[in-house]
């Protein structure tokens, strides 16, 4: 199957969820979940285990029902559909291909549902296996196919319906690092192939960062903000979103001005207009210099590099500053200027950060 | 693996041994095929279908229930005090035999059974025609105390198989209950009731104490038959055609068996 074959088949549908919520013997999961997928977009629902963005997900496909709230497809209410007559297509986490099946019957099960008669359902098979790179695997089993290779069935599958929305619940959870990687890209290409809405459930940041047209972020039943990758990364709207994506420095310092003062070095707050008072700033690693020239006297900004991991093009850098250890990544060419054992001071970028009041916060670590 | 070597050869090969040595040797030890050929006399093979019969209807009866049982048991919660009664449960009525399930039964169904006079004080005869207890229909409904429990043993972990993604999945691509169940469900699940509806026939072919203390004249099937043929009141014992009936049970409960094999090794690699 072609792009435009493919993108043909179904154009994508705006989908929109109103206000959902959802509990379990008394526990909430999902508390007025609303959100909105523009046709052809692919969003991933980031957040630690218990979000509640699985339930989203699930009531999304009618695989389970919600307490109050609506699920919209293109303008249709589906909220009281079952799952079979939402037409969804959905990857599930792991083990979902039927194993009695060889993998172009898997693909075609849906069809032969429909009634597609046989010639036709095992060539529109065997186009979408050829749309996931899987051409040749066709009449292999799923006990004879990878992890990655099963995965890549299961979207065939869920495609070869041309349903109008797909669902991926982590679908790349149970593939070590290398396939995961390949296959986040190769479902990203059939998805902008297909044209197809899309959402996409994980509770890996580098995934939903890599993948996603928007990601929003996750807690406790909520949405706790959702925009492009860039933005949720570079302006946390939340002291959660900022810690929970990315990597965080937290530094106890003082606010006044509209700035929080931290041993010494004064940096701008997002939100300006907070009372004064204790504090802890989030700062990314990536905010942190670390300044070598000259004769580095002794200050409280003033520590020892104590460990270098190199991540391939940057590197993470551990200075101690004797009542609290801070990171810092760069260019590897700068970081190996900072061996272990270096003295460095640190310095901040000027970009805006947020801040956490003691009370609400976790301990920091300067 | 010595111990296991030696308990299979002492208990399941040397026996198997001296069972053929004997269907080919006659009263004077001389080599003989008589044993074998005389299997075809009327008596016995009347015996074979008796066997085959109460082990087919026992085997069904006990697959259908306890794979329903099974069913019940692997829907509920994993940890739930059904699975545990039941499980449990099944483990030792799966070996409840002979004597004391005789005994359960006659004292409950029998002429003068508690269920028995319970139902005719309420005007239901359960033996309007005569008492079946005593005869093929009621060794099978004996027989089906043990068969239940085993199936449930040994199916619920091919039912503990079945995924519930592969339901989701099903209605997510837009099937129905039928179709999980057409598609899905009892194309994978056939393989291991079959294996197992075969065990049973196992079982209750190579059965012998409870018929024993059931049918106590005559050698309705072919355990008591052989019973009958080693330990004749009128002197007239044939341990060599004894032993040939024992063989052909041997042969027939092998293949059974393996074919009980084959299905699972199918079951197990869908069902991991």
């Amino acid at each position: 199957m072609t792009a435009t074959q493919a993108g043909e088949a179904r154009a994508g549908v705006e989908v929109r969820l109103e206000d959902l919520r959802r509990s379990y013997a008394g526990v909430t999961a999902l508390d007025g979940l609303s959100l909105t997928l523009a046709p052809g977009e692919l969003v991933a629902l980031l957040g630690p285990s218990g979000c509640g963005k699985t339930t989203a997900m699930r009531l999304v496909a009618g695989l389970e029902e919600a307490n109050s709230g609506r699920v919209m497809f293109g303008g249709r209410d589906v909220t009281g559909l079952p799952a079979n007559k939402r037409d969804v297509g959905m990857v599930f986490q792991a083990y979902s291909l039927f194993p009695h099946m060889a993998a172009w019957e898997n693909v075609a099960f849906g069809l032969q549902i429909r009634h597609v008669a046989t010639g036709e359902r095992k060539q529109r098979a065997l186009d979408m296996l050829e749309l996931v790179g899987l051409g040749k695997y066709a009449n292999r089993y799923p006990s004879q196919l990878s992890g990655g290779q099963q995965q890549r069935v299961a979207l065939a599958r869920a495609l070869a319906i041309r349903p109008q929305v797909l669902l991926l619940d982590e679908p790349l959870s149970a593939l070590d690092a290398k396939v995961r990687s390949r296959l986040r890209d190769e479902i990203r290409r059939v998805q902008l192939e297909v044209g197809i809405t899309t959402l996409f459930v994980t509770h890996d940041q580098e995934e939903a960062l890599a993948i996603a047209d928007r990601v929003g972020v996750m807690q406790s039943g909520r949405l706790e903000q959702l925009g492009p990758p860039t933005e949720i990364y570079s302006r946390p709207a939340t002291p959660f979103v900022a810690d929970f994506v990315g990597l965080t420095n937290r530094m106890r310092g003082d606010v006044g001005g509209g700035a929080i003062k931290i041993r010494g070095a004064s940096i701008p707050l997002v939100h300006p207009d907070v009372p004064d008072g204790p504090a802890i700033a989030l700062v990314r690693p990536e905010a942190v210099s670390l300044v070598t020239d000259g004769e580095i006297e002794e200050g409280p900004l003033v520590g020892t590099v104590i460990a270098v991991v190199f991540l391939g093009a940057v590197s993470r850098v551990t200075v101690d500053l004797g009542d609290a250890t801070v990171l810092a990544q760069m260019q590897t060419s700068a970081a190996s200027q900072t061996p272990a054992g270096t003295k460095v001071r640190l310095a901040f970028r000027n970009d805006p950060v947020l801040i956490q009041r003691e009370e609400q916060a976790a301990p920091a670590s300067a | 693996m010595v111990p296991f070597f030696l308990y299979v050869g002492l208990f399941l090969l040397l026996p198997t041994v001296v069972i053929a040595g004997g269907s080919f040797a006659d009263k004077n030890g001389s080599l003989t095929v008589s044993n074998l050929t005389s299997i075809e006399q009327a008596y016995l093979v009347k015996s074979f279908v008796n066997s085959a019969i109460i082990s087919v209807a026992s085997a069904l009866v006990g697959a259908i229930a306890g794979a329903l049982l099974a069913y019940a048991v692997a829907t509920g919660n994993p940890r739930g005090a059904l699975r545990r009664i039941v499980t449990s449960a099944s483990g030792v009525f799966a070996q409840f035999g002979g004597v004391t399930l005789v005994f359960a039964f006659i004292a409950t169904l029998g002429t003068v059974g508690i269920v028995t006079v319970f139902l005719k004080d309420h005007g239901i005869d359960i033996f309007p025609n005569g008492v079946w207890l005593y005869e093929l229909s009621g060794l099978t409904l004996i027989y089906t105390y043990f068969q239940i429990p085993l199936m449930v043993l040994v199916f619920l972990p091919a039912l503990d198989g079945i995924r519930p993604q592969w339901r989701e999945a099903t209605e997510s691509l837009g099937g129905s209950t039928w179709h999980y169940w057409r598609y899905v469900a009892a194309p994978l699940l056939a393989p291991a009731f079959l294996g197992c509806t075969l065990l049973l026939f196992a079982n209750a072919f190579s059965a012998y104490a409870t018929a024993a203390v059931l049918l106590t004249q005559g050698g309705v099937i072919v355990p008591l038959q052989i019973s009958n043929l080693f330990t004749s009141e009128t002197g007239q014992a044939q341990p060599g055609l004894a032993k040939a009936l024992a063989l052909a049970m041997i042969a027939i409960v092998t293949i059974v068996m393996l074919l009980y094999a084959l299905l699972q090794r199918r079951t197990s690699r869908w069902l991991r």
